[in-house]
C-alpha cells in the first residue's frame, strides 16, 4: 500500500492501464532524436569491457562478465480525444559481474568510461570478498561455449523508436475514436515500445553485440449504464510482441475468425482499429449479459487467456531457484518439488499436455540469441507426454538437477541490476492432429469459452488458481449461447492441467505475453511470451463473482 | 554526492530558472542512496548499494510541456537540460490536462520522515541484521529467508513562480519468511520504519519462527464464511486498493465503486460501520510523511472516513478545476483509527475464527464492488472458544473491503504497516471459497 506494485499494476490485473514509470528505476527522459543515437561502436565496448576483464583478473576473480546496456523506452499514453503522455526515455551504464573466492559480487555505474567501469570492478571484487565470509558453498558455473565476437538482432521489419511518434498517436486517437463511435463512454490507449541494446563480455571469450525490440499495444474500453449505476471494461485483444511496428500493421493471413460473429482473433499483427471498435460493442453488451450460474463446466480457452493460466500455474512453479527456497520471502516456493522430477512419473498434466521453454520463438518477447550470461539460446521440454520431465536453471543451478549445460535463461532488466534465473517462454505444444476450434465448440454440451486475459491469483506454492478473463460466452450443445458476466474459475494446477482433453491444431496457435513479470528482491521485471492454440478442460470449478454492496 | 544540501539545492535550481525562456519551468532536483541484502536458505545471496542524483526539467508554452533530465550540475550541462526540455515543450501536443505550477503554498509544519540513524546504515549493520535473523532459524531446524532495504532519499523543486520545496527522508524495510525444515510450517513478518534504531531483526524472527513452527501440519477445515482475526499486514493492501479507487473523476465519470445509480458520487454518503474512521496526517511522528505533494500542493490532516462516512474523495488540480473544488491530493499515509483490545484480547473473545497473518497475490475481481480475491499465507490458525486450537490450511478468499468494513465486529491496536497505521480488525462473515495445499 505504501508503493504501488507497479508490476501488479501495469500488468493484466488492477489499473491496467496506468503508466508504470515507477519501472523506469534511473531511466532518465531524453528526446526523441536522442533515441535514434548510438553512443558507442561496438569497438569502444570492447574496449571498456576488457578494461573490467582485466582489472577483475587482476584482482584475484576467476570469473568475470561486463554488461554494457542502453535501455531505450517509449511510452504513449491517450484518453478519448486527448494525448495523456509521451514519455521517451534511455538509461545508460555498466554492470560488473565476478566470482572471488567461489562467492558472486555485483556493481553498477553510470560513469561508462574506463576509469568508471574500474571502480564498478572493484567494487564488486570487494562486495564478493565480504560476502565470501558467509559462504557455505562455492558457486559452480555450468561450463558455457566460447562464443567469441557475435551479433544478434530481434528480426523486425520497422523499428517502431523510427516511426513518427505523431503517426503513433494518430492510430491510438483513432482507435479511440472507433470505440467511441461504438458506444464507447471512455476509452484509453497506450503504446509501449522497448529497445534493449545489451553488449555481454566475458572473461571466457565472449563478446557479444545484441540488439533486442518489444512493442505492446493495448487498451481498456469502458461502457457505462449511469440510470444502473453499473460500469464494464474491455481489455484489447493484442499481445505484447518481440517485433517492431509491423505488428501495428494489419494483414489478413494474421486474422483469425474465431467463433464469435464479428470477433476475429489475432496472429502476428493486429488490427487496433476494428479491436477497439468490437470492445465498444461488447462492452455494451456485458451491462446486461447473464449472470453466470456456478458449477462445473468444460472450458474452452482462447490462446491469449492460456497463456497466463500458463505463466501462472507452469511457468513460475518450474523456475529452479523458487523449488529451492531463494525467492520463499517473496515470489514463493513451487509445488513441483525435486522429487517429483526425479520420480519421472510425476504426473502433471494428461498425456495430450506438452509443454516446452524456448528463447528462440520468432516474435516472441524471450526471444534473443545469448542470455544475459552469454549462453546460447535454446528450446527444451518442461512438461513430455503429461510428465514433469525439466525445469528453468542457469549456469550456477543446472549440477544441482544433475546437468552440465545452461537452459540459457538468465537475465537482468538493466545494466544496474544483477542478472539472475527469468523464465524463458514457457508454451503449450498444439494438437498433432487437424482440429478447429469450431469443432472443439460443436464438442462441448456444457462450457464456457473464454477469451483475452483478466483477474488472476494463484497461492506461494502454485497449487490453488482462480483466474477470470475479458469475455466469457456460454456453450450448450454445441453452440454458443451468449455472454456470461462474473465468470472465475478456480482449480488446483495437477488436477486442471490433468483435465486438458483436446487441443486446437498448429493454424490456431499463437502468442500471448506479459511485459512486467515480477521477481526477486530488489524486483526486476521482465517480458515473456506464452504460446498455445484453443485448448479445453473438462469439469472444471466455476464461481459467480457477482456481488451487491 | 546523492544527497545535496538544502543551501546548495537551492544555488542548483536557482541557475537552472535563470537559464529559463519558456512560459515557465519546474525543477527537480533528486537524489538517493540505497542499500539491500537478502538472504534465503539460512544464507545471504546478495546484497549492494547504489546511488543516484537527478535533475528533471519541465519547461511549458501554454498547455504545451517538454521534460528534459540530466544528471551533471556544472553551468554547461544546466542551460542545456533547460534547452532541451524547451525545444521538446515547442514540439509537444497541446495537454489540455496541464495545469500551471504552484506559486509557495503555506505548510502545516517541518517534515518529521529523516532520521540520521538509518542514513548511516553501514554494510555491517546489514550484515548483522541478516545475521540476527538467520541464527536463531538454524539453531530451531528452521529456514529463513528474508529481505532488509533502506533508503535516504532528497527531493527539491523550484518553479518560476517562486516556489522552492526541500525535504530528506530515511526508511528502513524488512520482511522475513521461515520455514520449518519438514516444509510443513511456515511464518512471515514485516517491519517498516524511518529511524531504523527501532527496527529489531531478532524479535521480528523470533515471531516469524514462532509462527513457523506454529503452523506446523497444518488441518483442513471447509472453506466458507468465517469471522476472521486480520492481524495489520493481512487488510493493509486490501485497504490500499480500496483507498486507490477513491480517485473523485472516476466516481464523477461513473466507473468508480463510489459512483451512485443516475449519476453522482457516494461523497456525504454512509458507507462502511460508523466505528471506521480513517484519516491522514503527514505529521503524525509514528508514520510521518512528506508535508507536500511533489507538485508543492500542502497535505494536511484529512478525513477520508469519518464514522463511516466518505469524508473526501480525492481530486487532482485539474479535475478540481473542472468541479469549481479546492483539490485534494492523494494522501502521503492512511491512519485507521484502532481500538484498544490486544490481539490476545481478541481472540479470547472469539467463539469460533481464522487468525490470517497476511494475505497473498491479492488481485482485483470486480472493480464495481471492490471484489478482490486472494489468498491466506504463513500461518493461519482456528480459533474456538478463546483459544487457538490448531493450524488450518490455507484458504482463497472472494471479498469487499467495502462489505468487510460493514461486517466489523471489533477494532485492536493499530500497528505500522508500509508507513500506515493499521489496526487489528475482527470481521464477521468473511468469504473464504476454497483450499489451498500450499505452505
Amino acid at each position: 500500500m505504501k508503493r504501488r506494485d507497479f508490476v501488479q499494476l501495469a500488468g493484466l490485473g488492477i489499473g491496467g492501464m496506468m503508466l508504470p514509470l515507477g519501472l523506469l528505476g534511473n531511466s532518465n527522459p531524453v528526446s526523441i532524436e536522442a533515441l535514434l543515437e548510438s553512443p558507442l561502436s561496438t569497438l569502444q565496448k570492447k574496449q571498456l569491457a576488457d578494461a573490467a576483464l582485466n582489472a577483475a583478473k587482476s584482482s584475484g576473480a576467476s570469473y568475470t562478465d561486463v554488461r554494457i546496456g542502453r535501455y531505450l523506452n517509449q511510452f504513449l499514453a491517450t484518453r478519448e480525444n486527448k494525448v495523456q503522455n509521451i514519455t521517451n526515455t534511455e538509461s545508460f551504464g555498466v554492470g560488473v559481474r565476478v566470482i572471488v573466492n567461489g562467492t558472486w559480487g555485483f556493481a553498477s555505474t553510470n560513469d561508462v568510461t574506463e576509469a568508471g567501469i574500474r571502480q564498478a570492478t572493484s567494487q564488486a571484487v570487494a562486495i564478493a570478498k565480504a560476502n565470501s565470509k558467509f559462504q557455505t558453498e562455492p558457486v559452480k558455473l555450468a561450463p558455457n561455449k566460447s562464443h567469441g565476437e557475435v551479433s544478434w538482432k530481434t528480426p523486425i521489419q520497422k523499428n517502431a523508436f523510427e516511426i513518427p511518434v505523431s503517426e503513433k498517436v494518430d492510430l491510438l486517437l483513432r482507435a479511440n475514436a472507433e470505440a467511441q463511435k461504438n458506444g464507447a463512454s471512455f476509452v484509453n490507449s497506450n503504446l509501449f515500445m522497448v529497445n534493449e541494446q545489451k553488449y555481454f563480455a566475458s572473461s571466457e571469450g565472449n563478446y557479444i553485440d545484441q540488439d533486442i525490440h518489444r512493442i505492446w499495444p493495448t487498451f481498456n474500453v469502458t461502457a457505462i449504464d449511469k440510470a444502473a449505476g453499473k460500469f464494464k471494461t474491455r481489455q484489447a485483444m493484442s499481445a505484447p510482441m518481440g517485433m517492431g511496428y509491423e505488428y501495428m500493421i494489419p494483414k489478413s493471413e494474421d486474422k483469425l475468425p474465431g467463433i464469435i460473429s464479428e470477433m476475429p482473433l489475432y496472429k502476428n499483427s493486429y488490427d487496433m482499429i476494428e479491436d477497439a471498435g468490437l470492445a465498444a460493442r461488447q462492452a455494451k453488451e456485458m451491462l446486461s449479459a447473464k449472470s453466470v450460474e456456478p458449477g462445473k463446466y468444460d472450458l474452452v480457452l482462447e490462446p491469449n487467456h492460456l497463456g497466463l493460466t500458463i505463466h501462472e500455474s507452469v511457468g513460475h512453479p518450474l523456475e529452479l531457484d523458487r523449488v529451492l527456497g531463494y525467492e520463499a520471502n517473496y515470489a514463493g516456493t513451487s509445488f513441483a518439488t525435486l522429487d517429483k522430477l526425479k520420480s519421472g512419473n510425476f504426473n502433471y498434466g494428461s498425456k495430450l499436455v506438452n509443454i516446452f521453454a524456448d528463447k528462440t520463438q520468432v516474435g516472441s518477447l524471450g526471444a534473443v540469441g545469448y542470455d544475459d550470461e552469454g549462453v546460447q539460446c535454446k528450446q527444451w521440454d518442461l512438461i513430455k507426454d503429461g510428465v514433469l520431465v525439466n525445469y528453468q536453471a542457469i549456469r550456477d543451478q543446472v549440477h544441482i538437477i544433475g546437468q552440465n549445460e545452461s537452459h540459457g535463461c538468465c537475465y537482468s532488466q538493466s545494466w544496474n541490476d544483477v542478472q539472475f534465473q527469468r523464465m524463458p517462454n514457457v508454451s503449450l505444444a498444439p494438437g498433432k492432429d487437424p482440429y478447429a476450434v469450431q469443432q472443439m465448440i460443436k464438442d462441448v454440451e456444457k462450457g464456457i469459452y473464454i477469451a483475452g486475459r483478466g483477474s488472476y491469483s494463484i497461492d506461494q506454492q502454485r497449487y490453488n488458481f482462480q483466474f477470470g478473463g475479458t469475455v466469457f460466452y456460454e456453450i450448450k450443445n454445441g453452440q454458443v449461447a451468449g455472454m456470461l458476466n462474473d465468470v472465475a474459475y478456480q482449480s488446483n494446477t495437477q488436477e486442471f492441467w490433468n483435465s486438458c482433453t483436446k487441443i486446437c491444431d498448429a493454424s490456431d496457435y499463437r502468442l500471448f505475453g506479459s511485459f512486467f513479470d515480477g521477481k526477486g528482491q530488489p524486483s526486476q521485471v521482465s517480458a515473456v511470451s506464452h504460446g498455445s492454440a484453443t485448448t479445453r478442460f473438462n469439469g472444471i470449478n466455476v464461481i459467480n463473482t457477482g456481488r451487491t454492496i | 554526492m546523492a544527497i545535496i544540501s538544502k543551501e546548495e539545492s537551492k544555488q542548483i535550481l536557482e541557475k537552472v530558472i535563470a537559464f529559463s525562456k519558456a512560459d515557465g519551468l519546474i525543477a527537480n532536483l533528486n537524489g538517493n542512496n540505497n542499500g539491500n541484502i537478502r538472504y534465503a536458505r539460512n544464507t545471504v545471496s546478495t546484497a549492494g548499494e547504489n546511488s543516484d542524483v537527478t535533475l528533471t526539467v519541465q519547461a511549458y508554452y501554454g498547455k504545451k510541456s517538454g521534460v528534459a533530465s540530466v544528471n551533471e550540475f556544472d553551468n554547461a550541462s544546466l542551460e542545456k537540460v533547460v534547452k532541451r526540455a524547451e525545444e521538446l515543450a515547442k514540439l509537444a501536443p497541446e495537454n489540455p490536462e496541464f495545469m500551471e505550477p504552484l506559486p509557495p503554498q503555506q505548510y502545516g509544519g517541518e517534515s518529521k520522515t529523516y532520521s540520521e540513524s538509518t542514513a548511516k546504515i553501514s554494510p555491517e549493520y546489514r550484515a548483522q541484521a541478516a545475521a540476527n535473523s538467520i541464527n536463531p532459524a538454524a539453531a530451531k531446524d528452521v529456514t529463513a529467508a528474508g529481505f532488509l532495504e533502506h533508503n535516504h532519499s532528497f527531493n527539491a523543486m523550484m518553479n518560476t513562480k517562486g516556489m522552492f520545496i526541500y525535504n530528506q527522508s530515511t526508511n528502513v524495510d524488512f520482511t522475513v519468511t521461515m520455514r520449518s525444515n519438514d516444509g510443513t510450517g511456515s511464518g512471515w513478518v514485516t517491519r517498516d520504519f524511518n529511524d531504523v534504531s527501532k527496527l529489531d531483526t531478532a524479535e521480528a524472527s523470533k515471531i516469524a519462527i514462532e509462527k513457523a513452527l506454529g503452523s506446523r501440519n497444518a488441518k483442513a477445515i471447509e472453506p466458507g464464511k468465517y469471522t476472521v482475526i486480520l492481524e495489520p499486514a493481512a487488510s493493509a493492501e486490501l485497504l490500499g486498493n480500496m483507498f486507490f479507487a477513491m480517485g473523485a473523476r472516476q466516481a464523477d465519470e461513473g466507473r468508480s465503486f463510489l459512483s451512485k445509480k443516475g449519476g453522482g458520487t457516494k461523497l456525504g454518503e454512509k458507507l462502511l460501520d460508523e466505528r471506521v474512521n480513517i484519516y491522514s496526517d503527514p505529521f503524525n511522528t509514528e508514520v510521518p510523511a512528506t508535508p507536500w505533494t511533489g507538485d508543492g500542493q500542502a497535505r494536511q490532516r484529512l478525513d477520508i472516513i469519518k464514522n463511516g462516512v466518505v469524508s473526501n474523495l480525492f481530486y487532482d488540480r485539474y479535475w478540481a478545476a473542472q468541479k469549481n473544488v479546492a483539490p485534494v491530493p492523494f494522501p502521503g499515509n492512511i491512519i485507521f483509527e484502532g481500538g484498544n483490545a490486544s490481539l490476545d484480547e481478541m481472540i479470547k473473545d472469539t467463539k469460533k475464527g481464522i487468525l490470517v497473518t497476511r494475505f497473498w497475490y491479492i488481485r482485483s475481481v470486480d472493480p464495481q464492488t471492490q471484489l478482490y480475491t486472494g489468498l491466506t499465507r504463513d500461518s493461519t490458525f482456528y480459533i474456538e472458544n478463546g483459544k487457538i486450537k490448531h493450524p488450518v490450511k490455507n484458504f482463497r478468499f472472494n471479498e469487499s473491503p467495502v462489505i468487510m468494513l460493514n461486517n466489523l465486529e471489533t477494532l485492536g491496536k493499530q500497528v505500522r504497516v508500509g508507513g500506515n497505521l493499521i489496526p487489528y480488525m475482527k470481521i464477521r462473515d468473511f468469504t473464504f471459497t476454497s483450499l489451498s495445499d500450499a505452505v
